[in-house]
């Protein structure tokens, strides 16, 4: 499906696009009319409104007035939104505006057949676009939580949900202060500095280790090698909750709960898998006549590692090594049994921060972490691209 | 499922293997071995190479092997062992074990005498080391009431042993005293050199000596004697030459005079020894029972289910964790089923495994279109919506759990906005979380990209021609869908499915903030066996279970798939 128009678009009938818009704005008319008192009154009113727009828009104004008339829509249910809901309904008449100003004419100039193939039936071209809404619907549920957190995070009040005044837009609603309270609260900042004392301490751990054995298991004659692997891929598999019991029994007896080292050798334990999954993957395409011809030139193993193989694994490490370095800073369950209070970390505050007190200093933190997440995870995918580059393969 | 970069006959490119093979053919073709440059046998040489590479690989992996072994199979070794490990018993009343292994858990007659004379110095003992109430606890999570029972116990059976001390002692204040004990029971060298050692205190201290022969004439003395002196010396780091003994060695005094005559006793302090003999002998001696004196600290030790619990769970290891993390219980006559109203774990299993199921299955129902929209979109979108799915699962799992906090809570933001749209009325609000519909939800969301990966993998490589085949040769979209398309697509079902199951089979942190009571795992549970109840075996019992279903399918995902293939981000 490019972008090329496949089929040629025409004129619907005027019938099929009166009727379509005024299905369609039925159904925003219920919506509108429940939340101003009757459901009915605003199914009736919208489907007239929508019937009497695709009427002007198509018949009495034409193609030739596309614009203005769009423009002249958004205003007009603009005004209509601030007259019903002040400012976050001016907001959302301009939306409603623009949407069915596109739709009018979308539907009415035929233009959504313009991108498919031209032997779809009706029946196809409408199961395509109703797949396509919910596949965004689905979407949405992915991302809103995310997003909703977002802008809670700047609230006025210590509440966990949208303010009146927040809706207004009142900029009175909005601060920064549980930015301030982050930032500042000794509980908070001692979290952080625990969490990043302990991350990149397990990160090296994991990735020298893990680093040095995905070599070793990509060697062709490795005895029981499905065993080991499924060894060092288990502390993935295993549920957190049976990894922190055991490590709470075992840890005690050698009496390491509570200590830095403690949590430092957990974290570690489970950021391995990612390692060893992220850089055996790479090594997949690796070529094994450069470590030959290296080695025929007379370089040593220890510089042929250094020299060949490991600049063209390293995107590989590194992406293994932010896994690891996520698994650590996001781990809680592990730290709630074999951390103590000195060494309470990130998530250890956000999840007692959850279970007790409700403070929204918690939806700042959870804010930062996904500014945090949003570089990971752009790295990784950089880096994943620059291996599948350096190796010879094709993006994808 | 053998990996292309490791298994020996796909790499691309010679290997010792490959040679070693060709080595073979060569023999088996000309007359004599085929040697190599330095003029040994092709075949040895090569060999050698082989297992010099072999060595080498596994010198790489080691480091971390240990490492994993040491630090994380080790641990769940441990909490495997503690789940049948029992030794409290045995190690708190070593005595009354012994005296109990001919006594029949199934009948309800008391045990003999000699069970309560053994259970005396066994908790006289082990409150003096304060262990009782530890054993208490333990016997609680079998018996209601052993805590307190064995609280009480510490300090009640106490006045059996003052007794004789006050009859003693008043009979001579000596037997209150440290010296002539000391006289009595211990050997004279080792006096010596304890109280040098009381002198100047370095090293050491001499470990305390029973002197020769004593132990015939006052057995049950002796070993009260000696369990206190070891005791005070160990424990207390005290010298028994200045400490005037427990009362259970009073008690055990009394039982060796009125069992033997002492009047060819010749050894230090005969005449004291002699005295108390005779006045044990008189008949004024006031005496009590242990049977009794056990009835007087409460009634429930003369009732047989004390004993029938301590005898059941006194071998060093025990069924009875596990026996109680399926509701059932060992008695008398072999495990049983609990009360009905007892039974909790038995639904919290079956709960978890519903609702790891209903979240699996709206995992595939949510993931399918998703994954499928993505593989047949041109690249360049499919990797900007590709970004939707991975920006989830970057998010810290404590941040998505927060969002769905906000958002379900009844002044949330799904319950404004349907109070704002009129669907709701404001006392109307919806309850969606605290119970399972909110760790459903929630679940469902935190888990879903793990679904879409592995689905979206195997449909990037169906060829789209299949489906246009199948249309031109007639098929309706839905045939060539669920015929053909559909089919092709089952494997990355699968893997997503085993995966999201494995996933939430063991969740804890979700459930237990948005799960209230009714919305729990098995998980929460454990952790609460961990932190609260302190039943640890029950804990480890329960977390044993939990490990074999999630084994059992971490085997079925790698024969399905294959762990190697497993695949993060895309």
């Amino acid at each position: 499906m490019s972008e090329a128009i496949l089929t040629p678009i025409e004129k619907k009938p005027i019938g099929f696009t009166v009727g379509v818009l005024a299905a369609a704005g039925a159904v925003a008319g219920l919506f509108i009319g429940t939340a101003q008192g009757s459901g009915l009154v605003g199914i009736v009113a919208g489907a007239v409104l929508m019937a009497v727009l695709a009427f002007v828009a198509l018949e009495v104004l034409g193609p030739g007035m596309e614009k203005p008339l769009r423009w002249g829509v958004i205003a007009l249910f603009a005004v209509a939104g601030l007259l019903l809901g002040s400012v976050p309904g001016l907001i959302l008449g301009a939306l409603f505006g623009w949407f069915f100003g596109w739709f009018a004419y979308w539907i009415g100039m035929g233009r959504y057949r313009a991108h498919l193939v031209p032997y779809l039936t009706g029946g196809q071209v409408l199961w395509h676009y109703s797949f396509r809404v919910i596949c965004g619907a689905i979407f949405i549920f992915l991302i809103t939580p995310i997003l909703v957190v977002m802008p809670l995070s700047f609230n006025a009040e210590n509440f966990f949900t949208f303010t009146p005044g927040m809706l207004r837009f009142d900029p009175e609603a909005y601060s920064l202060k549980h930015y301030r309270d982050f930032l500042t609260n000794p509980e908070w900042t001692n979290a952080v500095k625990n969490s990043l004392m302990v991350a990149p301490v397990a990160t090296l751990i994991s990735v020298g280790l893990g680093t040095l054995a995905a070599i070793g298991l990509s060697q062709s004659h490795v005895p029981g090698k499905r065993a080991i692997m499924a060894i060092l891929i288990s502390p993935m598999i295993v549920p957190l909750i049976i990894s922190a019991t055991g490590m709470y029994f075992f840890y005690s007896k050698i009496g390491i709960v509570g200590t830095y080292w403690g949590i430092v050798l957990a974290h570690a334990v489970l950021g391995i898998p990612f390692v060893i999954i992220t850089v055996t993957a790479t090594l997949v395409g690796f070529d094994r006549s450069l470590t030959r011809a290296a080695a025929n030139m007379g370089a040593d193993p220890i510089r042929t590692f250094f020299k060949v193989q490991m600049p063209l694994i390293l995107p590989g490490v590194i992406s293994g090594g932010l896994f690891a370095f996520i698994t650590s800073f996001d781990e809680v369950v592990v730290v709630l049994f074999i951390g103590s209070a000195e060494l309470q970390t990130l998530p250890w505050q956000m999840f007692t921060g959850l279970r007790e007190q409700i403070s929204p200093t918690i939806l700042a933190a959870a804010t930062i972490l996904v500014g945090i997440s949003i570089c990971l995870l752009t790295t990784v995918e950089m880096l994943r691209r620059r291996s599948e580059r350096l190796r010879g393969m094709s993006p994808s | 499922m053998s990996h292309p970069a490791t298994d020996p006959d796909k790499i691309i490119g010679t290997t010792p293997d490959n040679a070693l093979r060709n080595a073979d053919r060569a023999d088996a073709r000309a007359d004599g071995p085929v040697l190599a440059a330095d003029g040994t046998p092709l075949k040895r040489s090569l060999a050698r190479a082989l297992r010099a590479q072999k060595l080498r690989a596994l010198a790489l992996i080691a480091p971390l092997l240990i490492f994993v072994l040491v630090s994380f199979i080790a641990p769940i070794g441990d909490m495997l062992f503690r789940s049948v490990e029992n030794q409290i018993v045995k190690d708190t009343l070593p005595r009354t074990v012994v005296a109990l292994r001919d006594y029949d858990a199934a009948s309800t007659e008391l045990p003999r005498d000699e069970v309560f004379e053994a259970a005396y110095y066994d908790i006289f003992y082990a409150a003096e080391r304060k262990i009782h109430t530890r054993l208490g606890s333990r016997l609680n999570y079998e018996m209601s009431g052993a805590s307190s029972l064995f609280r009480k116990s510490g300090r009640g059976l106490d006045d059996v042993g003052e007794l004789y001390q006050d009859q003693f002692e008043a009979l001579n204040e000596g037997w209150d005293e440290a010296g002539p004990w000391v006289e009595i029971m211990a050997d004279p060298e080792w006096v010596t050199e304890q109280a040098a050692w009381d002198a100047a205190p370095e090293g050491r201290m001499p470990r305390f000596e029973l002197r020769e022969g004593i132990a015939e004439i006052l057995p049950r003395t002796s070993e009260a004697y000696e369990t206190f002196a070891r005791f005070t010396q160990v424990e207390e780091g005290d010298s028994p030459l200045e400490e005037e003994p427990w009362s259970a060695v009073h008690t055990a005094l009394y039982q060796d005079l009125s069992a033997t005559d002492l009047s060819g006793y010749s050894g230090p302090r005969a005449d004291m020894l002699q005295a108390a003999d005779a006045l044990v002998e008189s008949d004024g001696f006031e005496t009590v029972a242990f049977r009794d004196a056990f009835a007087e600290v409460d009634e429930d030790w003369v009732e047989p289910e004390i004993w029938q619990t301590i005898k059941m769970y006194s071998p060093a290891y025990t069924s009875g964790y596990f026996l109680n993390s399926i509701d059932m219980q060992k008695t008398a006559d072999g495990p049983a089923l609990r009360d009905a109203d007892e039974r909790i774990y038995g639904l919290l299993f079956w709960r978890t495994l519903f609702m790891s199921l209903v979240i699996t299955f709206s995992c595939i129902l949510l993931g399918y279109p998703i994954a499928y929209l993505l593989s047949n979109l041109p690249s360049g979108k499919a990797n900007l919506l590709m970004i939707l799915v991975l920006l989830p699962f970057w998010t810290s799992l404590l941040v998505r759990t927060s969002a769905w906090k906000v958002m379900l809570q009844q002044q949330g933001v799904i319950n404004d906005v349907l109070v704002w749209l009129g669907m709701v009325s404001d006392d109307g609000r919806l309850v969606m979380i605290n119970n399972q519909f909110g760790t459903i939800v929630a679940m469902t969301h935190i888990l879903l990209p793990f679904m879409i990966l592995p689905m979206f993998s195997v449909m990037s490589t169906i060829p789209v021609s299949y489906t246009r085949a199948a249309k031109s040769l007639g098929a309706t979209n839905w045939t060539a869908f669920w015929r053909v398309y559909f089919p092709q697509s089952v494997p990355g079902i699968g893997a997503g499915s085993i995966l999201v199951f494995i996933l939430s089979i063991g969740y804890y942190i979700t459930p237990e903030i948005v799960g209230g009571t009714s919305g729990i795992f098995i998980s929460n549970r454990i952790a609460y066996h961990i932190s609260s109840s302190l039943n640890w075996g029950l804990a480890a019992a329960l977390g044993s279970i939990l490990l074999v279903v999630v084994l059992i399918l971490y085997w079925a995902y790698d024969r399905i798939v294959g762990i190697d293939n497993v695949k993060l981000g895309g």
